[in-house]
């Protein structure tokens, strides 16, 4: 199979699985048919991903970095070594949670908290979700990336908003207009890197991301950095960076628990993976306009260290679990934004690294945690005390998922994390103290609230305890995501490291 | 000739744009939305006869039928079968109820977005296309202050359109007009999200009965 036929069923293998499963009718069947589809397009992401590597891996074929792409489509879509990643990641996580999802999903339709007609619209969304995730990763036309994140947007508000309930229904307002207000702002800024890139090259051409990075040295300086900031706004606000990110805690903690995963883990990576391929663009640009050549670095470095702060401090006002574990999500993508502003090599890779293992430990977060409501029926941190005797197998899974997520040391986070401080000490020492005392308030403030719900005694006023347990299967993606996390926190094969290194070339170079 | 029409087309939009912003009667704003995708419309024709390019054409068509006809009427009847604006009583001390301050800000907002764009009028094979760049930056941030003000569920919706409007207006006169394929997807995104605002405001006023967004406010910290 050569790599086009590969990446044509993958590309088209999600709008298949929507149409599938606008039409059939029995749940069960649905909820498998979800996972099938989600599982052909993991299978063949490994299939593209082996293809890729055996016939870009020898160095005298491959001068640089930016020649190890494949074109589809007359240029519109690519892969590359950035995107291959960012593809693993989507589609490990969609099907795993499609797995979870299969018994949460099920498990909601017996309690009647959702309609077969729901049912049905849940599974169309989950599909055509990871079709438009796709897209925006394969896009080489900046124009698709913006279609693709916007459609990714449009199919989650429905997602958000599947329970009804009043404040699923605020909530899915509040990321509908925040995203989408963002989004307008970034696709402005699009317009204005097209107008840039058009006075050097033809009309057709200027679009696409890879004829953009050649002639990137000759833009226009100062529309390239007014562009930018309205790029870094409108891509940011789906990324969660702080002033931007009010619809975040929302959606997380009215969403179902499979969606809370899937925006965990694919959306804010996808809007992060956009940004960076603006970022590699602005980089290249020659000028001196609005002191330009750091103007990048600037604005990641501020805003991501601005939201890692103030996360780790929100993290002790929250009573809520999911919310919780929101602004964790905030906390760490803006230390990931940080490393990415640091300008490294180094800093690059190990913010690849942090950037992958986050997303499998916060979507471990979110499935185990979906478990447990199903257990206790309430987010309500308060009101739920002493699962180590009511089940012990997700009282552990919360805890490493928790210490997992908190940086502990074994961790895949924690071993990014360390990279990431150990290159801050060497370009800004002071920094340190300031990274160093916001893990540890977060790592507070998570155990804080985490500990009484393992821990205590079960009180009068808590929830009233169901006696079924979890599914056997359903804390198998938790457990697989976060076995995964701590193999990468230990020991990093070699091929991944190589792997990390090309893409980082990628960002940085 | 054209562009003297043209440049006049410009003004008229940055005004509607004003006038969107000040007006409280959603239908009255519906209309004015409408007048303004008419004038876009109409720029667009020019910029096509002007540079002989077929493919703005066929934006025009794009424009008509989305802007002028199908999402006003769109909008039209949500209004008639949701919306209840004399339900909703602003505050004397909301910017909607002191359309003066409104006015002065709105015109702070055009003056910074010249200030932004202008000196890159050297860019521009014309200085006209430098002055109606910035008003079309002006369009987009007088969008966004209505969403910001105006408190009805709809006036969102139609703030959002404003918006898209003036990115489309800055698309045709910074490159004239994005690649076709980025165009019809932009379309069918906007399209698809105004579907979206309908199926919210049923959502909201079946929930709360009103479509005054100052009454979701149950998610707060």
């Amino acid at each position: 199979m050569t790599i086009h036929i590969i990446f044509w069923l993958l590309l088209f293998t999600p709008f298949v699985g929507c149409i599938a499963l606008a039409v059939v009718e029995k749940p069960t069947f649905g909820t498998v048919l979800n996972l099938c589809f989600a599982g052909i397009g993991f299978i063949l992401t490994i299939a593209l991903i082996v293809k890729f590597w055996q016939q870009s891996l020898d160095p005298s074929v491959v001068p640089s970095v930016f020649s190890a792409t494949y074109f589809f489509a007359r240029q519109h879509f690519f892969i590359d070594g950035l995107n291959l990643l960012f593809l693993l990641l989507v589609t490990f996580i969609s099907t795993t949670t499609a797995w979870f999802s299969r018994f949460f999903m099920l498990q909601n339709l017996r309690e009647r908290r959702i309609t077969l007609r729901r049912l049905k619209l849940y599974h169309l969304l989950y599909q055509a979700f990871l079709g438009a995730m796709m897209l925006a990763l394969f896009a080489n036309n900046l124009g698709v990336m913006w279609v693709a994140i916007e459609g990714a947007t449009l199919t989650t508000v429905l997602l958000i908003s599947l329970y009804r309930t009043p404040e699923a229904i605020e909530a899915a307002w509040k990321y509908f207009i925040l995203c989408i207000v963002g989004i307008a702002l970034a696709l402005f800024g699009t317009v204005l890197v097209y107008f840039a890139a058009q006075m050097l090259l033809s009309s057709h051409e200027a679009i696409l991301w890879s004829e953009m990075v050649r002639y990137a040295a000759n833009f226009n300086p100062s529309i390239t950095a007014i562009a930018f900031i309205f790029i870094f706004v409108g891509y940011g606000t789906k990324v969660g960076l702080v002033p931007l990110h009010n619809w975040l805690p929302d959606a997380y903690s009215e969403s179902p628990g499979p969606v809370s995963a899937l925006l965990a883990g694919l959306l804010l990576n996808v809007a992060l993976y956009c940004l960076l391929r603006f970022k590699i663009i602005v980089d290249l640009v020659n000028g001196n306009v609005l002191n330009q050549n750091h103007l990048v670095q600037y604005l990641f470095f501020g805003f991501g260290l601005f939201s890692f702060v103030f996360a780790s401090i929100a993290m002790h006002q929250q009573n809520n679990i999911k919310r919780l574990f929101s602004y964790s999500s905030i906390q760490h993508l803006g230390f990931i934004t940080f490393a990415l502003g640091l300008g490294t090599h180094e800093a690059a890779q190990a913010a690849l690294l942090y950037l992958f293992v986050h997303a499998l430990v916060k979507s471990a977060v979110f499935t185990n945690v979906g478990n447990i409501m199903h257990l206790t029926h309430t987010q309500n941190m308060s009101k739920t005390h002493g699962l180590m005797q009511r089940c012990p197998k997700l009282a552990w899974l919360l805890l490493l998922s928790t210490l997992s997520i908190a940086g502990l040391p074994l961790s895949g986070i924690f071993t990014a994390e360390l990279l990431t401080l150990l290159i801050t000490f060497q370009l800004y020492p002071w920094l340190v103290l300031v990274l160093g005392c916001g893990v540890v308030i977060g790592l507070a403030g998570l155990l804080r609230n985490v500990q009484p719900m393992i821990f205590g005694v079960a009180t009068v006023s808590d929830a009233v305890a169901v006696t079924e347990g979890p599914v056997r299967f359903s804390m198998a993606p938790t457990v697989i995501h976060l076995v995964v996390a701590l193999i990468l926190g230990i020991y990093l094969p070699p091929f991944a490291a190589a792997w990390l290194a090309h893409a980082a070339r990628i960002i940085v170079n | 000739m054209l562009v003297n029409l043209e440049l006049l087309f410009a003004a008229l939009i940055l005004l509607t744009a004003y006038m969107l912003l000040i007006q409280r009667r959603l239908g009255a704003m519906i209309y004015t939305f409408m007048w303004q995708s008419l004038l876009l419309a109409g720029t667009t024709l020019i910029e096509a006869i002007i540079k002989h390019e077929f493919a703005l054409y066929f934006s025009v068509f794009l424009v008509v039928v989305f802007k002028v006809i199908f999402i006003p009427y769109f909008l039209l009847r949500l209004n008639e079968e949701l919306g209840d604006g004399s339900k909703v009583q602003y505050p004397p001390a909301a910017l909607v109820a002191r359309p003066f301050l409104l006015s002065l800000i709105a015109v702070a907002v055009v003056l910074f977005s010249y200030h932004l764009l202008l000196p890159l009028h050297h860019l521009f094979l014309t200085m006209i296309n430098g002055n109606v760049l910035a008003m079309a930056l002006a369009v987009v941030l007088l969008g966004i202050l209505l969403m910001i003000t105006h408190r009805k569920a709809i006036s969102h919706a139609l703030g959002f359109m404003m918006i898209e409007n003036g990115i489309f207006f800055a698309a045709l006169i910074a490159t004239s007009g994005m690649p076709m394929v980025v165009e019809l997807g932009v379309a069918f995104d906007v399209l698809v999200a105004v579907i979206l605002f309908g199926v919210s405001f049923f959502h909201i006023s079946s929930n709360i009965d009103s479509l005054d967004v100052d009454c979701l406010n149950r998610l707060r910290e």
